[in-house]
């Protein structure tokens, strides 16, 4: 294959208690490509990350990642899962990062990005904490290693949350609204993080409604709006040169300010 | 009033008080752990069992779930058990229900983010459920457990309505036959000194998971 697709998800629809949140999404990301959703609330960004990340499961529609196919459709057009085995060898391929961190409080910086490689790849604890004291150092935060949570600001608690997703190693990388708990002084260094990780050319796909970050880092940009993606393209073309009416409405909202 | 007959005898059903103290924390908290697992369980085959259990538990005295393990399981199940042996199951069964209260409380209270970031990591429910939920769970229920702790201190004066000869038993024997309510004050201070320990122990313990917020 001359252009490997780490994720490819196909017209994925999902509803919760009757009302459709996702109407047939389908996007395609590319090894080392990094792809901003960007959309107002409620357009089920967020919902589509959590299900390829299997924090929830689709109704129908297909997701493969690395190759390996998570879901597809049955005959009937219903969506059947791939076994237990299998689903948790491809959740291995993913990392996630939290808009709220979600890091272990009771674990102190270290423990958190060590915890899952001992326990679940089975590293030695010496691999596993030299692996994390490379990733804070990248983080700056290598003074913190015995901090706990709780004693971090946001955008610290964030990047530790990002470099315990990194220690997994994943091959794609999601991010689901990262700076949106923070204020605009941190918002600036969780960007950073994410930006160098661009630049090592990392796989990501990030929700995000930082729009000005989407058009710099991302090489695709995903407008979605209500369930469908209104629109999708490059995003210096969907940011400056949109016909389409509601993307034009949504990003005049963001230039006014 | 002899006291050296008095003391002695006051400590020996002291320990009686003790020995029920522990073995009912022995044995009902892993079992009101399993009564919580059940209760959240989304089969309704497992929560509706467990929601009963836990009604009739809390709902009913503690003094009457005394007298039926001791005179009603003869009639009933042909089985007899001995004094102390029912008062110790009793106070089992019961203390076990509120223990499950206290534990789906602390667990449910673990914000859903905490399982979500262990899942995404890889980490199986199992590792999940010791490794990240259960240590945050502790601390959090430490101070609904210390209740309940200083509430069965007490409590254990209840087994003497089936006979079982412990520390308020004895005493009131000494008062009704000595007629001075001294007793009563020693027996008092007995519990108070069981129950001070009580609460140290779960300061230290509140202390050293302060660690963390």
């Amino acid at each position: 294959m001359q252009n490997p697709q780490t994720l490819t998800a196909t017209d994925i629809r999902k509803s919760f208690d009757g009302t459709q949140v996702l109407k047939g999404i389908s996007i395609q990301v590319t090894k080392g490509q990094v792809l901003a959703i960007i959309g107002p609330s409620g357009s089920g960004k967020s919902t589509f990350l959590r299900c390829v990340t299997q924090l929830e499961t689709v109704d129908s529609g297909e997701i493969s990642i690395c190759g390996e196919t998570l879901v597809k459709n049955d005959a009937a057009g219903k969506a059947v899962y791939a076994n237990k085995a299998v689903c948790a060898k491809i959740g291995l391929h993913i990392g996630l990062v939290f808009q709220n961190f979600n890091l272990f409080p009771h674990l102190s910086v270290l423990q958190n990005i060590t915890e899952a490689p001992v326990r679940v790849l089975h590293k030695s604890k010496e691999e596993a904490e030299t692996i994390a004291r490379d990733l804070l150092k990248k983080m700056g935060l290598s003074e913190k290693a015995d901090a706990y949570p709780c004693q971090l600001s946001g955008g610290q608690q964030q990047r530790v949350s990002i470099a315990r997703a990194l220690a997994m190693n994943p091959d794609v990388l999601f991010f689901d609204e990262p700076t949106s708990a923070l204020d605009p002084e941190l918002t600036g260094e969780i960007l950073k993080v994410i930006r160098g990780l661009a630049a090592e050319h990392r796989t990501m796909v990030v929700v995000t409604h930082e729009m000005k970050f989407a058009r710099d880092v991302a090489d695709y940009v995903v407008f979605m709006d209500n369930g469908v993606i209104v629109e999708q393209g490059p995003p210096e073309e969907l940011f400056d040169h949109t016909q389409n009416e509601r993307t034009k409405a949504f990003l005049s909202r963001f230039n006014e300010t | 009033m002899n006291y050296q007959v008095l003391l002695p005898q006051m400590l020996e059903a002291t320990l009686m008080s003790l020995r029920i103290f522990f073995i009912t924390l022995i044995f009902s908290l892993p079992l009101g752990m399993l009564v919580a697992m059940g209760r959240m369980s989304r089969l309704k085959i497992l929560n509706l069992p467990m929601r009963f259990y836990i009604l009739i538990m809390r709902g009913t005295p503690l003094m009457l779930q005394l007298l039926f393990l001791f005179y009603g399981m003869k009639p009933i199940f042909g089985i007899q058990l001995d004094r102390v042996l029912s008062a110790e199951a009793a106070f089992i069964l019961n203390y076990a229900a509120y223990f499950a209260e206290i534990f789906r409380g602390g667990i449910e209270s673990i914000p859903r983010g905490q399982h979500e970031a262990a899942k995404v990591l890889g980490f199986t429910k199992k590792q999940t459920f010791f490794r990240i939920i259960l240590p945050q769970v502790v601390k959090r229920i430490l101070p609904p457990m210390g209740n309940e702790f200083i509430t069965l201190v007490k409590d254990t004066s209840l087994a003497q309505v089936i006979g079982v000869v412990e520390l308020l038993k004895v005493t009131s024997n000494w008062v009704s036959s000595s007629v001075s309510m001294t007793p009563f004050v020693i027996a008092a201070l007995f519990y108070l000194a069981m129950n001070a320990v009580v609460t140290r122990c779960f300061t230290v313990a509140e202390n050293k998971l302060s660690y963390y917020r």
